[in-house]
Order: C-alpha cells, then sequence, then structure tokens
C-alpha cells in the first residue's frame, strides 16, 4: 500500500504566506463612508425637527396649543395665532385638488388608455416640462396674465351664476384665494398626472382583455378595469399632490394676497404657511416674532411630513401588492 | 335574459366617445399653461433680453437699462456650492442603498429620502437659517449655497440608486472574479456603467434647485451689487425675479419678465440636454 498524498498542507500555507493578505481596509472605509453618506437622509429630518422645535421654543411656551387655534396675527402687539393661515393652506389646497385631480386622472387615463400611441411620448414629455417650471415663474405669469384675465372673465360669470353661495360674493380685486387655488393646480398637475400614468400602467393587460373581451367599449373598459382596479394608486397619487399642494411657497406667495384673514369668499386675499414664511421670515424684529415664524414652520413641516409619509405608504403596498415599481 | 338593442349599443358608443373627448380635452387643459407660459415669457421677455442684460448690473429704479449679471453669476456660484456639498453625499448615499445596505435598512433609506423630497423647500431655508444665518450672524452664499444642497441630497439619492440598481449583476460578478476588490468594482465598473444615468439625475436636480427661490430668501439673501466674499449675501435669478416682479415699478417688471425667460432657457436646455442623452436608453428618467 503506498499513502497517496495529494498535497502537504505545509505547502499550501507556504504559498499563502507567499501572497500579501488582501487588504480589506479599502472596502471597509469606502462601505462606512457612503453608509455615512446613506444616514444623511434621517440626519436632515432630525436635524430639521430638532431646529423648527428649538428655534420655536418661546413661542411654544406663551402660547402652546392655543398657537393653532388662534385667529389673530399681531406682530406689533405680539400675539400670534396661526389659524388664518393653517385655514388659507387647506383651503388654497383643497381648491388646487378639486381642479388638479379630475384633470390629471382624465390626462393620465388619456395617456395610457385612450391616446394614440405616437403621441403618448411627446404628451408626457410636455408634463415634464411643466414639472420643470419654476415657481417663481409662474408667479410671475399669475400676477400679470391670470388675475387680470380671471377679473375679466370667469369672475364675471361665476359671480352672476354662483354670486348667492358665500364662496363667490363681494368684489375681486386682484390676488385672492382663487387665484391661488388655480395656481395650486397647475403646479401639482404634473406630479398626479404622471404618478397617476404609472399606476395605470401597471394595471394587467389582462384586466383589459377581459372587459374587451366581454364586448366593452373603451371607456367601459377603461372605468371598469382600470381606473377601479387602480383606486388605491389615484388616491397616492391625489395625497402626493395634495403633499406638494400644503409647502407649494413662491408661485402662491405671488398671487394669493397675503392677508391673515378667514372669510369664505375666494374673491377675497388669503395668507398660507408657507408664504407668510416667505414674505415676514426677515422682517421679523422681535425674538417673538421669529419664534413664532419659526412654529408656523414646525406645523408647515409637520403636516407636509404626515401627508408624505401617508402617499410613500399608499404607495408602497401598491407596488408590493402587483410587485411593479412605481415612481415616488 | 335579454339582449342589448340597437338603440342601447349606440348610446354606449356615443358614451364612450364623449368620454374619450373629455379625456382629450383634459388633457389639452392641462398642457395648456405650459405653452401660455411660455408665449407671454417670449412675448414680454424677449424685448429687454439685451447684451446689458447679461453684462451689467440693476440700476436704481428711475433709471432705464441695467442688467441682472450679478444675479446671473450669482445663481451659478449658488448652483456650484450646492453641488460641491449636493452631488457627492447624494451619489455615495445612493451608492451605499444600491450596493450595501441590507434590503431593511436601503427600504427604510429610500421611503425617508422620499418623504423628504416632499418636504416644502422652504423649510430648508429656515434650517439653514437656524443653523448658519443665525450662527454666523448674516445672510451669505454658503447658506444659500448649503439649502440648495439639502434640497438635492435625497434627489441625487434617489435617482443614483435607482440607476445602479440597472447595472447587470454581471458586471460586478466579472470584476469581483478578476480579484478586484469591492469598492474599487464600485467606483471603476458599476460607477462608470451608471455614469449616463447618475450624470442624467444630477442635471435634473440642478435644473430644479436653479429655479428654487424660496430656501433663498433668507439665506443668500439677494444683493443688488457683485458679490466680493461668499460670506456676504448674494444675488439669484430667482431672488431677483420675485423681488421685481412684486415691486411697483413697470421697468422692474420688464426685467423680471427678461430674467424669467433667462431662467426658463436654462433649465429648458438642460431638460433637453437630458432627454438628449438618455433618448438611447427609451424611456425617461427621472
Amino acid at each position: 500500500m503506498t499513502a497517496i498524498t495529494i498535497g502537504e498542507p505545509g505547502a499550501i500555507q507556504s504559498a499563502q504566506a507567499r501572497m500579501a493578505p488582501p487588504s480589506r481596509f479599502g472596502d471597509r472605509a469606502f462601505e462606512w463612508l457612503t453608509l455615512a453618506m446613506a444616514l444623511s437622509v434621517v440626519v436632515l429630518i432630525v436635524l430639521t425637527g430638532w431646529q423648527l422645535w428649538s428655534g420655536s421654543m418661546l413661542a411654544i411656551k406663551k402660547f402652546g396649543f392655543h398657537f393653532v387655534t388662534n385667529s389673530t396675527w399681531d406682530p406689533v402687539g405680539e400675539e400670534f395665532g396661526a389659524l388664518p393661515f393653517i385655514y388659507g393652506t387647506l383651503v388654497s389646497s383643497f381648491l388646487g385638488l378639486l381642479i388638479a385631480v379630475p384633470l390629471g386622472i382624465a390626462t393620465a387615463a388619456f395617456l395610457t388608455e385612450l391616446a394614440p400611441l405616437w403621441i403618448r411620448q411627446p404628451l408626457v414629455s410636455l408634463i415634464e416640462m411643466l414639472a420643470a417650471i419654476p415657481s417663481v415663474i409662474l408667479g410671475l405669469w399669475g400676477i400679470f396674465v391670470m388675475i387680470p384675465w380671471l377679473r375679466d372673465y370667469p369672475v364675471p360669470v361665476l359671480k352672476r351664476f354662483l354670486g348667492w353661495t358665500p364662496f363667490f360674493s363681494g368684489p375681486m380685486y386682484g390676488p385672492c384665494m382663487l387665484a391661488g387655488g388655480i395656481i395650486i393646480a397647475i403646479m401639482i398637475l404634473p406630479i398626479i398626472t404622471s404618478v397617476s400614468r404609472e399606476i395605470l400602467r401597471s394595471v394587467p393587460d389582462l384586466q383589459r382583455e377581459a372587459a374587451y373581451a366581454l364586448g366593452a367599449t373603451r371607456w367601459e373598459a377603461t372605468r371598469i378595469a382600470v381606473l377601479s382596479y387602480a383606486k388605491k394608486g389615484l388616491f397616492a397619487a391625489v395625497i402626493l399632490g395634495l403633499a406638494r399642494a400644503l409647502g407649494e411657497t413662491m408661485a402662491v406667495t405671488m398671487v394669493i394676497g397675503n392677508t391673515p384673514q378667514i372669510v369664505l369668499s375666494l374673491f377675497q386675499p388669503g395668507y398660507t404657511l408657507a408664504s407668510v414664511l416667505a414674505n415676514e421670515f426677515t422682517e421679523a424684529t422681535t425674538d417673538m416674532y421669529l419664534q413664532a415664524l419659526f412654529a408656523i414652520g414646525l406645523v408647515l413641516f409637520g403636516i407636509t411630513i404626515v401627508v408624505n409619509l401617508l402617499a410613500q405608504l399608499l404607495l408602497r403596498t401598491i407596488t408590493t401588492q402587483s410587485g411593479t415599481r412605481a415612481v415616488q | 335574459m335579454r339582449f342589448e338593442t340597437a338603440h342601447q349599443h349606440t348610446w354606449r358608443k356615443i358614451k364612450s366617445a364623449s368620454a374619450c373627448t373629455i379625456a382629450f380635452v383634459s388633457a389639452v387643459l392641462v398642457m395648456s399653461p405650459l405653452a401660455l407660459v411660455f408665449c407671454y415669457l417670449l412675448i414680454k421677455g424677449a424685448g429687454s433680453v439685451n447684451l446689458d442684460f447679461f453684462t451689467k448690473l440693476p440700476t436704481p429704479v428711475g433709471v432705464p437699462g441695467g442688467g441682472m449679471a450679478n444675479a446671473i453669476v450669482g445663481s451659478l456660484i449658488l448652483l456650484a456650492l450646492a453641488g460641491a456639498v449636493g452631488i457627492p453625499v447624494g451619489v455615495l448615499g445612493g451608492v451605499y442603498l444600491a450596493e450595501y445596505g441590507s434590503a431593511r435598512l436601503s427600504s427604510g433609506l429610500r421611503f425617508l429620502a422620499d418623504v423628504l423630497n416632499g418636504v416644502p423647500s422652504i423649510t430648508w431655508g429656515i434650517v439653514v437659517y437656524g443653523l448658519i444665518v443665525l450662527r454666523f450672524k448674516g445672510f451669505s452664499a454658503y447658506a444659500g449655497g448649503f439649502a440648495l444642497a439639502l434640497i438635492m441630497i435625497p434627489l441625487i439619492l434617489r435617482t443614483t440608486e435607482e440607476v445602479i440598481l440597472l447595472v447587470p449583476n454581471g458586471y460586478r460578478e466579472a470584476s469581483l472574479a478578476l480579484g478586484v476588490s469591492r469598492w474599487k468594482t464600485i467606483v471603476h465598473i458599476v460607477l462608470k456603467t451608471a455614469s449616463k444615468g447618475i450624470i442624467t439625475g444630477i442635471l435634473l436636480a440642478l435644473a430644479r434647485v436653479g429655479g428654487e427661490t424660496a430656501p433663498l430668501l433668507f439665506t443668500a439673501f439677494g444683493n443688488r451689487f457683485w458679490n466680493h466674499s461668499l460670506s456676504q449675501p448674494i444675488a439669484a435669478l430667482p431672488i431677483q425675479i420675485f423681488t421685481y416682479a412684486i415691486s411697483p415699478y413697470e421697468d422692474w417688471h420688464r426685467q423680471a419678465w427678461a430674467g424669467a425667460l433667462v431662467l426658463v432657457s436654462g433649465v429648458f436646455c438642460v431638460n433637453i440636454l437630458v432627454r438628449i442623452l438618455t433618448r438611447g436608453r427609451g424611456g425617461s428618467v427621472g
């Protein structure tokens, strides 16, 4: 019997010893570096919350919860209540959604279901261009083109037919809640349209085929098989639009009139959380004034974070269900 | 069982046709602001865009002429500062999410980045005001650039991650099999393969923050003259447009339209450039 040795253990070891041990330092350093950068999103959220909280400490201590229920905003008398701004933000955003949601979803349906194929991509590009227009430019256009046009054409008609309701009473002089709502609608249309379009595109073709096989017309197939199937996703698109609407700043500031008041008429000027920040932050002369503005920022940050969380959670449940990736 | 009558069938067809028409009209309405804004910018702004606009400082009220040279340069400086912070943080963060992070951690961070993308830009203005302006007792170009960088980070992070995930795994495996270390594989193979998409994302983020006004109002603040030190207030095109637009002077309104035309042209040029860059891939990024 001869013992067959395939290789002596010692030989292998010496071969390994001759090669330099692979250095893992670069790998580890790079991983830590990228991790630190990725964690910046956590840092940003915490930092923002902390900065807004500590910046508004005095105001929170002095006014407490009363801050969001008080409707007086009097920098001279040092009485600060955020209610007019919360009201203005909610009303203008709601108005914006009222206009933008039907238009956006109809456009998304047109782009995915009804339009001829060759026109779809160019239209999508145009919507991306609309999204790229800076807010301040839309505001400029709003002041000098949209408001005069509104005053001359649609408002008299609205007044004639709906003037008896509190929403359309009184004269419109210029910047007003209605103008703010329309500008918000224009600003959020691209996001509502593009997210809805992604959602509708992710509806399985089987749905459509089934509807057509049953003899549905084009509209019936869209309504029954596509729109109602995608209901939840479309809702997420609306919430995402709402989040944008709540935080829209420059264009709204330029057309909404900037008067802290709570009135039902849409022809009257209003004020939003974001626009009071844009207008008054650099003018805050006293500590309490600045603190109150920080508190406004905190309210705005809180609201938009919650709405965004909701929208992202909704989108996430949908994407995991259908197994496709929807854009944010 | 009753079958549909011819009359009912026609009715359903009419309904379908009218729904299609409504959808078409909606699409036209959605596009119309784009066309309207662009037309008015050309009508009202083109007349005031001349050589002076690009080379001269703003004039005091009542003195005709002048330009926005300082604001244009200021915007570019702010973009450079924002890019210096925002691009490396965003790209490297995106690398972590795509290459290293466990599924759970990555998905959590991705979620937060998406939430951050929805935070109103004016919030970053306040945060940077508290962090930098109050601390260093003054508005500065640094503060403005930093505020813009904070907006860029989650934007770039998400687009970078998405394009890195598109790089086929075979590339990584081939490189690792040759004994190349992981980080070198990522830098030389993965990032290089995804570079077109990453650059696209960076350009889109720059175009987006280039038009931002709200975060600059109380960080960069604006300046009617040349900025001589980055720790001083600096002019930016969007702030200048805003100040001029809400002023009561005709002359300034004209300048605002001209500035808006220049700003939109810049933003659209970047968008078209991106479209050309990504054309080969069929489909759009962002």
